[in-house]
């Protein structure tokens, strides 16, 4: 640990901007050693975006950041502390794999960080314990809570006894036990490791008493920073919330009056909303389990409880959009239909995530909103005007959404669900994300609906203060209500001063077997004797350990395999993906073996005889007769010969002139011409060529008749020898081929869509904060795919032989090393892919285009690769597909040893290699 | 049902306006049906072309050089002398498809009447050229063999005449080939990506579910779909077929280019169907280009378009009837290069309908349940 004297963290004229926006503006402040740290802030200040500069990973543009001890622009320094830092990005459970267990998840973390089996053994063994998720250790992290995630975050960040340990947003979405519980266990941590330092986002202010340092943030810069008291002091108000509201510059400050709602004027009338016993499951899980309620007309109805606990499910069964699996809805006195088009009409919905149309303008979305819900064209944009004009978005009316910050988004959100003046509004967390200003001017709208247009609001929220505006809550948890009334009613029941306490007595009585969990937890850390992580050696002995080691060759390796194991059972875990992978090729080869023939026999013609002689039909024998042709219904005449060919029926006609017979006998040479379909050139081609060849033998036949010797009309004997095919059999060459279109295309496609995918979800925020090197990162997330690559050769290969009696006839041994570095250039391909594209339908796109125009015409499969020339040959040669085609054809159709195709595996190795150097130095370490 | 028209108008303009405004697909949608049609039509053989040839000459006579000189492009490129040692490996390699054995004293032997034999070897694994190409050898040498007696005052009379013309496209050319199958080929997979991508996309946005709480329902949004990414993929398909084929590659097309757009109008609606149905299907994005790429690739590769319908096993023929690629790959056929008109095509066309028409109820009795699949 540095000296006391030196901050952990420094920060100094930090700027940073995304594109036009400026997220940073000249930050700079230090953080002493072993002290705690809150930022406060709504949304979109800059927060996130200081801290992941803190931690290293996040790219900066402007300015210094020092922590411990060094200058975290160098990646050199960067190296040596990632050991040491820990980074817990915003969002629940964003840094885990939710496919993956509890204990996988730390497990992960701990092969990453280098630890041996046992030690890892025993540091989850103890922070399972502190965190009190031991009881799940094998649940998978996607089913957790919102509050469990965070803790297994946490776990998975302690997991290495970080020096340094950020936490962007831990509790954004999370119920207050939770929330209460994750700070305690911050609190324990803290006791136990005094010299770690610890920096916090937030947005509930209120979280960030107890830290030592508080540091308001808005519009990208610091606004103020001190201790709890200072700053309430400086403001002179009496929470934090309002101190920071009285910090900002007064333009971006909310509606000063506090808002006051008129009581609700019993309007009479049957309910607005009624559910009874409303049960969803999926699968084995319950998400909504008989929940009941009803709203009255006119009444602003809340919806609490944290992410998960089953609100937005009720919600969407509500709105129709998900059949109950049991129990009773009303919307204004009718049960709830789907096909309801009527009831519908009166509806205003807003969906938790922004749902509207991010490509069209504000505007544009609201008129379409207007039209669906059949406002008549006039009406349309007057309502249109007066719902920019309330909503406060005349200034963006223009503006795409995608363009708007959250709060503006939800405003458009709410517009669009208004503007049809419905009776019922459900909204599902509305201003989740949004600042305290906005969202008081959010809630004073909805007061005006409810109270002056007898609009009934159902609304969800994870904010307490929202809650208790509420004319009656509803508290939620694991799919059930815990309980309802005003917010009044419920804190005079549980006894409690605030809402959240009452909340929290609920949650505390509803997990009545787990209590007893909640309350061995605390004494479980004290009475441990090494609560979190190992023995005493260990927890010393590590972090030098690691750090030292952490560059060596088996560290890297260790790494690797980390990565690669995680990979290997999330792949495994997806099973449909994986039956994609592995039957899709099997599936495509069969329709490639049987499908792609160029054996042409069969070929339809049909006769216009106009001579009728005993020599006409003669001839005609030689086509009657062979296999390659089949005669149809005679013609009649020479217009049929135009209908038949252009009908697509015939491929060819032949039209006997009238006197061949005659001609023929007094050798005059007659003329007989033959009609080809010249539509499609392939069979035309061929047509062609059995014509001739036909034509010949009838001559060679005839002359041997008149004659009784040789025939003269093939002066030279052409002996054709067919090789390596002699059945001349499309499958022979069609098979190797398929084998080396389908190795290239699927392995490609899963590692491209595979990298993409970690950056759309944002797990590959642990690669930035660990001290895995890109390379690992890479190389780890290619082997199971490898695997998988290969697994779909010796499937394919066995495949072959058994359907086609397509067997390798030369060295097996050389086809799979050759497919094993195949595999390994098309992974690293997919991995090239994945380090320009940033959607997984861009990569899906690129992968397809990419790989299949350059595999399927310039590497010798439907047309053989010596004809190609020029740019064509260019590209066939520059990509592994033309290479491995080489020793596919050659082991399986001419039957050659692996010495043959030494030059061909160095080449399919080189191409893996370069790709995997392109992809390394396009990945960066760093988020921008 | 007025509202229904309306509801389906305003949404397909709203996908109209989001196709536009997607950079990178509109990107794409240029290049598939510009430069790729281009380049497939103008970079592949189908027919034998530039086919590589080697000779081992152990004759040195006027005849053998005749016989090499007459091995001339467009369907051979000039042949090698390469020697007899060589011939296993540069055939191993690949680096000829037909290699030539001119026994020695061939002129003399054929002047003197003792039929001499000139040897192909032909690489079988060059499926598409190897037997049509041999074809064409043997056809060359018959032809300089008889030229040479001729000069030498032994002629011989073939009996009969034969007089071999291609209707529709005289010079059996490929690129018109190639190109009209490219578009077919772009028509199959826009039409499952796009409409089936936009599907995916508004079911991971969440704006799909939106607009089932509104007065909308599941038939307008998937027809919107169908008519909007339809229309634009009908216009490319157009502009394809009219400046890139007719003006660019000068390509004469002989029927009736408005009934063939009809027809693919036709198409479209089948086939966009058919994604919207794998779109309700797959329950992820990933999942859905993986499931996508099978289906767009098969019926690609097997209604008919490079290699004969007819070659393939009559059971998967069969199989092949209930896609609807097959029938437009036919009714493309015999418009685009037969100049076939209504009476002939009417059947595909009603098929295709009726393909669609299946595929879309499907998809339509998944919509809701797709949704709950998800959450």
């Amino acid at each position: 640990m540095s000296a006391d004297a030196e901050p952990a963290v420094r920060v100094d004229s930090v700027h940073h901007r995304y594109g036009d926006t400026v997220a940073i503006d000249g930050v700079s402040l230090s953080i002493a050693s072993g002290s705690t740290a809150a930022f406060i802030g709504p949304d979109g200040v800059g927060k996130s975006t200081l801290l992941g500069l803190i931690a290293g990973v996040k790219r900066i543009q402007s300015g210094t950041v020092t922590a411990l001890s060094g200058n975290m622009a160098s990646s050199s320094h960067r190296d040596i502390v990632a050991p040491r830092i820990a980074y817990m990005p915003q969002g629940l459970g964003r840094n885990l794999y939710p496919t993956l267990s509890v204990v996988e998840n730390i497990d992960f973390f701990g092969r990453l960080y280098g630890q041996s089996e046992n030690e890892r053994r025993s540091r989850i063994a103890g922070l399972l314990t502190a965190t009190g998720l031991d009881p799940f250790p094998d649940r998978l992290a996607g089913k957790l809570s919102g509050g469990m995630k965070q803790k297994l975050g946490l776990c998975c960040a302690l997991i290495h006894d970080p020096d340094l340990l950020i936490l962007d947003e831990p509790t954004t979405g999370v119920d207050p036990l939770s929330r209460r519980q994750f700070w305690e266990l911050i609190e324990r941590i803290r006791a136990e490791r005094p010299g770690m330092t610890l920096l916090v986002a937030t947005a509930y202010m209120e979280e960030a008493a107890r830290f030592d340092h508080i540091i308001a943030i808005d519009e990208g810069k610091v606004i103020a920073a001190g201790d709890m008291a200072g700053l309430l002091d400086r403001t002179a108000t009496r929470t934090l919330e309002e101190a920071y509201v009285a910090l900002q510059r007064p333009e971006r400050r909310g509606d000063q009056a506090a808002l006051a709602i008129p009581p609700l004027l019993e309007s009479g009338g049957p309910p607005a909303i009624v559910a009874e016993a409303l049960t969803m499951r999926f699968g084995d899980f319950t998400a909504v389990d008989h929940v009941s309620f009803r709203i009255r007309r006119g009444e602003i109805f809340g919806f609490l409880g944290s992410n998960g606990c089953g609100k937005t499910t009720t919600m969407k069964m509500l709105t129709g959009l998900l059949p109950a699996s049991e129990g009773r809805a009303e919307l204004l006195g009718k049960p709830i239909d789907a096909r309801d088009i009527a009831t519908r009409m009166r509806i205003g919905y807003m969906s938790q995530a922004f749902s509207l149309y991010e490509e069209i303008s504000v505007r544009a979305n609201l008129e379409l909103h207007g039209r669906l819900f059949r406002i008549p064209s006039g009406e349309l944009r007057l309502r249109v005007a007066a719902a920019l004009t309330r909503f406060d978005l005349d200034a963006v009316a223009d503006a795409s959404p995608a363009s708007l910050p959250l709060g503006m988004r939800q405003r458009l959100q709410l517009a669009a669900a208004c503007l049809h003046r419905p009776e019922i509004l459900i909204l599902d967390e509305p201003t989740s994300g949004v600042d305290p200003a906005a969202r008081d001017r959010f809630w004073r709208l909805l007061v005006e609906m409810s109270r002056r247009d007898g609009v009934t609001i159902f609304i969800s929220t994870h904010f307490m203060n929202e809650a208790e505006r509420c004319d009656r809550v509803s508290l939620m948890h694991a799919g059930r209500v815990l309980s309802v009334g005003s917010p009044e009613e419920l804190r005079v029941a549980r006894g409690t001063t605030t809402l959240e306490g009452a909340f929290v007595a609920y949650l505390e009585e509803a997990s009545a077997p787990p209590a007893s969990k909640v309350m061995k937890e605390a004494p479980s850390l004290a009475a441990a004797p090494k609560p979190i992580g190992a023995p005493d050696n260990v927890q010393k002995g590590t972090s030098s350990v690691s750090q030292s080691s952490h560059r060596s060759s088996s560290a890297s390796l260790r790494r690797v395999w980390a990565f690669a194991r995680r990979e290997a059972v999330e792949v495994l875990r997806d099973r449909i993906r994986l039956a994609f992978a592995l039957l899709g090729p099997l599936v495509l080869m069969v329709g490639f073996g049987y499908g792609i023939s160029f054996d042409i026999e069969n070929l339809r013609y049909a006769v216009l005889d106009r001579d009728q002689s005993y020599e006409s039909r003669l001839f005609l024998e030689q086509f009657s007769q062979s296999r390659y042709f089949v005669e149809q219904t005679r013609l009649d005449d020479e217009f049929e010969i135009d209908r038949r060919l252009r009908s697509g029926e015939l491929r060819f006609a032949v039209d006997i002139p009238p006197g061949f017979g005659r001609d023929l006998l007094q050798d005059r040479q007659p003329q007989v011409s033959f009609w080809l379909d010249g539509g499609a050139t392939f069979p035309a081609e061929t047509a062609r060529a059995y014509i001739q060849g036909a034509v010949l033998t009838y001559a060679a036949d005839r002359y041997r008749q008149l004659h009784g010797r040789a025939p003269q009309v093939l002066p030279i004997n052409v002996e054709p020898r067919f090789r390596y095919n002699q059945d001349f059999r499309s499958v022979f060459a069609i098979t190797p081929g398929a084998i080396m279109l389908l190795l290239i295309l699927i392995p490609a496609m899963l590692t491209a869509v595979g990298v993409v995918r970690e950056k759309e979800m944002g797990s590959i925020t642990n690669v930035y904060a660990s001290p895995a090197t890109v390379g690992e990162y890479l190389i780890g997330k290619q082997l199971p795919y490898i695997a998988i690559g290969f697994v779909s050769f010796a499937s394919l290969v066995l495949l072959a032989g058994a359907l086609f009696g397509v067997v390798a006839k030369g060295s097996l041994i050389g086809l799979s090393l050759a497919a094993l570095m195949y595999v390994f250039a098309a992974t690293a391909f997919g991995l090239l892919i994945s380090a320009f594209v940033s959607t997984q339908v861009a990569a899906i796109f690129a992968t397809a285009v990419l790989t299949v125009i350059p595999t399927a015409h310039y590497s010798g499969f439907l047309y053989p690769a010596s004809t190609l020339e020029g740019l064509a040959r260019a590209m066939g040669v520059g990509f592994p597909a033309f290479w491995f085609q080489t020793v596919s054809l050659g082991v399986f159709a001419k039957g050659l040893d692996a010495d043959a195709f030494v030059r061909e595996i160095a080449v399919l190795f080189g191409f893996g290699v370069v790709f995997l150097l392109l992809a390394r130095l396009a990945v960066r370490k760093q988020g921008s | 049902m007025r509202q229904w028209i309306l509801n389906v108008l305003y949404l397909g303009f709203k996908e109209i306006a989001s196709v536009l405004r997607d950079v990178a697909m509109v990107g794409l949608i240029i290049y598939v049906f510009t430069v790729a049609v281009y380049s497939m039509a103008t970079g592949l053989k189908t027919e034998v072309n530039n086919a590589s040839v080697a000779v081992v000459d152990a004759d040195r006579s006027t005849l053998s050089s005749r016989i090499k000189d007459a091995l001339q492009p467009p369907y051979f490129s000039p042949a090698r002398d390469i020697d007899r040692s060589e011939v296993d490996e540069l055939l191993d390699k690949g680096s000829y498809t037909f290699v030539l054995e001119i026994p020695p004293r061939l002129e003399a032997d054929l002047l003197a009447n003792r039929g001499p034999s000139i040897q192909i070897n032909v690489d079988a694994t060059a499926v598409s050229q190897a037997a049509v190409g041999t074809a064409y050898i043997q056809e060359i040498i018959a032809r300089e063999a008889a030229n040479f007696l001729h000069q030498h005052g032994t002629s011989e009379v073939v009996p009969i005449e034969p007089v071999i013309r291609a209707l529709f496209n005289q010079n059996l050319e490929a690129i018109r080939f190639n190109a009209s199958m490219d578009i077919i080929m772009n028509v199959t997979m826009l039409g499952i990506i796009l409409v089936g991508a936009a599907v995916m996309r508004e079911r991971e946005h969440g704006t799909i579910e939106h607009l089932l709480v509104m007065p909308v329902r599941p038939s307008e949004i998937a027809a919107a779909k169908i008519w909007a990414n339809g229309l634009i993929i009908l216009l490319a398909a157009g502009f394809s077929l009219h400046v890139v084929i007719e003006f660019v590659l000068q390509i004469p097309i002989i029927g009736s280019v408005e009934l063939f757009l009809a027809g693919t109008a036709i198409y479209l609606f089948a086939v966009t169907s058919l994604g919207i149905l794998l779109a309700t299907i797959a329950n992820s994005m990933p999942q859905f280009a993986l499931l996508a790429i099978p289906v767009f690739v098969v019926m690609f590769l097997l209604s008919g378009t490079f290699t004969p319908f007819e070659s393939m096993p009559p059971i998967l023929q069969d199989i092949m009837y209930a896609v609807p690629s097959t029938h437009f790959v036919r009714f493309a056929q015999s418009i685009l290069y037969r100049g076939a008109g209504l009476d002939v095509v009417w059947k595909d066309l009603m098929v295709m309908t009726a393909l669609g028409a299946v595929f879309l109820a499907a998809a339509l009795s998944r919509f809701r349940s797709m949704l709950v699949r998800q959450s």
